[in-house]
């Protein structure tokens, strides 16, 4: 396994002391004291009650907990679909904690590449299509959209099948398609919610083998899953439980402690 | 979003939804098919107005100088008024005829109405009598088919001669020489001199049943017991000077009616100029009442494409929480709904249009209605198809733009 960087606990420690300001250019997340708060029908739900979480460019996190940990809310506070009520959210030197719909729009488009459990490709659309998708957004013009989109599908291995439709696509290609389109945008991180949920353990093992080669050429990618195993092919850890972090450990620490075997791959 | 890329989406929505397009395309379709069909029409009578009817009916180049004026929207009012006017008697038409006296115009008496017309053993008709002067024939450019016209000499004797209409002699004397027989109007029997070339129809009226007689005769007595005068006809030799003449005409009238200058003018002046212009404000009011109706029918069509619309954000729900997902702004999802939903009413609107020149022109055909389609029609009906398309997209269009991207992706 090629060594990807890993902060340390000193170094995270620093970077959450000093709120209020940017965090160095080295960090790509850096979450300071998030909460966030549903009202279900008058009754509160703390889903997070102060989560501390700093990424450095590079590394490539799982977050990990049971369902009601707050996992979801966190991804989806991370990948700018929502915000915190309360606390800071650095992401790529820049404060999206307080940014309202449009702004945040530009930064999903620009930092964010997503990648669902559900694929959520477009039906109608050829892959090719799919992958423009970001890079229509973002105003880059139609002849170097298709250039760009071809490229990312050739880097998944779908070169071949850029004009089929998802339903004409195994599950393992589809989510290769969703992760180039993730990708299209160089995105500052790849930000993927149960990738493997949807697909069987050979295919899992392919799209983690993706993830790797991804975190190896330096990607900075966030997974959130509630499985173990796919959880400890990443480098660090972090675990979640009740809306507060129970843990963040190293792929070493984390294998250690729940008796796993190190992932082969 | 660019927009060739939504119009694009648009189309490729339509095309995989075809039965379901076509009908929400039906409300749009039909408004705008009425609407081309009815301008078209209108714009046809008003063609043919300016062309046809303003030449046939009031002449080139000529006015009329009357008690009541022709071709006008007079109000109650109005009418009371002109009912308190002086009557033309020929003191004034001889003024009228003094003034322009020496000039390059030319003027006649003319009286009209209808009258049965008689030949024994034909069952009678009704026909447009009119009793004048002998230049009448010239000013209205007739063409004397057969015969000749009356003579100022025998406008003078007062001698009962009668010029028909070409339809006048087909149907009294089918066959026959019409020249010399007797046509007797309203029991007044009169010799057939003459026949004018057909002159065609207005508006489905023939302008062939006509039957010109000098004014001296008693038919123009029966027409006017009170012994005065219709209108005198004045025609000047251009368009120019057209309104010389009427001025000429304003000044004697009012000088021999002793009128002040702060006095309106107690007869009427009326060209072909006056009657285009009312035709004008009649044409705004036809097309005005004749667009109410399909309008209505692009509100129906406008809320069955906003229904449309409104199934369309919630069937995509999730196709618009990826797109958010993916960086899509509130205005990139307006967009998109709004430019399918003005492709949707643009094609119907286009399809519309293509239904109403034909029922323009299968009206045209059918009845003696004419029909002209103006270009500006077709460019309205885009313009009202986009309209009618945005103003339906809006609603279900800031509905989609303001969903939750994670509502919408957890969306089944």
């Amino acid at each position: 396994m090629t060594a990807t960087p890993v902060s340390t606990a000193a170094e995270r420690q620093a970077v959450m002391q000093a709120a209020g300001s940017a965090p160095g250019p080295e960090w790509v997340i850096v979450t300071r004291g998030i909460k966030r708060e549903y009202d279900m029908g008058g009754e509160i739900v703390r889903a997070l009650r102060g989560v501390d979480v700093a990424v450095k460019r590079n590394e490539y996190v799982a977050i990990m907990g049971p369902s009601g940990s707050g996992k979801s809310t966190l991804m989806n506070i991370v990948g700018c679909l929502d915000t915190p009520n309360d606390g800071e959210y650095w992401l790529n030197g820049q404060l999206v904690s307080q940014m309202k719909d449009d702004a945040l729009a530009r930064v999903r488009n620009k930092e964010i590449g997503f990648v669902f459990q559900t694929f959520n490709l477009l039906p109608r659309a050829t892959a090719l299509a799919n992958v423009e998708l970001p890079l229509v957004y973002a105003g880059v013009p139609a002849a170097e959209r298709k250039r760009r989109a071809t490229e990312a599908l050739e880097k998944v291995q779908l070169g071949q099948r850029m004009h089929h439709r998802p339903n004409e696509l195994s599950g393992g290609q589809r989510q290769r398609v969703a992760i180039a389109r993730a990708l299209v945008n160089d995105p500052s991180i790849l930000l993927a919610d149960e990738p493997t949920g949807n697909l069987d353990s050979q295919t899992s093992q392919e799209i983690m083998r993706v993830f790797e080669h991804l975190a190896d050429t330096g990607q900075t990618v966030i997974m959130v899953t509630h499985e173990p195993d796919i959880a400890s092919h990443a480098r660090r850890v972090v675990v979640l439980r009740d809306g507060t972090i129970a843990s963040d450990e190293t792929q070493t620490e984390f294998v250690t402690r729940l008796g796993l075997t190190a992932p082969v791959l | 979003m660019p927009f060739f890329e939504a119009v694009r989406l648009a189309l490729e929505t339509i095309r995989v939804q075809k039965l379901k397009s076509f009908f929400t395309l039906t409300g749009v379709m039909i408004g705008v098919m009425f609407l081309i069909a009815v301008v078209s029409i209108v714009e046809g009578m008003a063609d043919y107005v300016e062309n046809d009817f303003a030449a046939k009916i009031i002449g080139t180049n000529t006015f009329y100088v009357s008690r009541a004026p022709d071709f006008q929207d007079i109000s109650d009012e109005e009418w009371r008024r002109i009912q308190r006017r002086p009557r033309f008697y020929p003191p004034a038409a001889q003024v009228v005829r003094e003034a322009l006296a020496g000039g390059p115009f030319r003027s006649a008496i003319e009286n009209g109405n209808f009258s049965p017309a008689v030949v024994p053993g034909i069952r009678p008709r009704s026909v447009q009598a009119v009793a004048t002067e002998a230049n009448y024939f010239d000013i209205k450019q007739y063409e004397i088919a057969q015969g000749r016209a009356f003579t100022t000499q025998e406008v003078a004797l007062g001698t009962r001669v009668v010029v028909v209409g070409s339809e006048v002699a087909s149907y009294y004397y089918a066959g026959l020489d019409p020249l010399g027989r007797e046509l007797r109007i309203s029991g007044i029997p009169y010799t057939i001199i003459g026949v004018i070339a057909p002159q065609g129809s207005v508006f489905g009226f023939s302008l062939d049943r006509l039957a010109v007689v000098p004014y001296t005769t008693p038919l123009s007595r029966l027409m006017r017991p009170r012994g005065d005068v219709e209108k005198i006809i004045v025609q000047a030799p251009t368009r120019e000077i057209l309104a010389d003449g009427e001025e000429l005409v304003r000044g004697a009238l009012r000088g021999f009616r002793g009128l002040g200058p702060a006095e309106e003018d107690d007869f009427a002046i009326s060209s072909s100029e006056s009657a285009l212009s009312f035709f004008d404000e009649l044409k705004g009011k036809l097309v005005l009442f004749g667009t109410a109706l399909p309008a209505i029918g692009l509100i129906v069509g406008a809320l069955v494409i906003m229904n449309i619309m409104l199934v369309a954000v919630a069937e995509r729900t999730r196709e618009i929480g990826v797109r958010k997902a993916l960086g899509a702004r509130r205005r990139d999802i307006i967009a998109q709904f709004l430019v399918e939903a003005s492709t949707l009413s643009i094609i119907g609107a286009m399809i519309g249009a293509l239904l109403g020149i034909l029922l323009a022109k299968l009206i045209a055909a059918v009845t003696p209605l004419p029909a002209s389609v103006a270009p500006w029609s077709l460019v309205a009906a885009l313009v009202v198809g986009a309209g009618v398309g945005i103003a339906a997209g809006i609603y279900p269009a800031s509905r989609a733009s303001r969903l939750d991207p994670i509502t919408a992706l957890r969306q089944e």
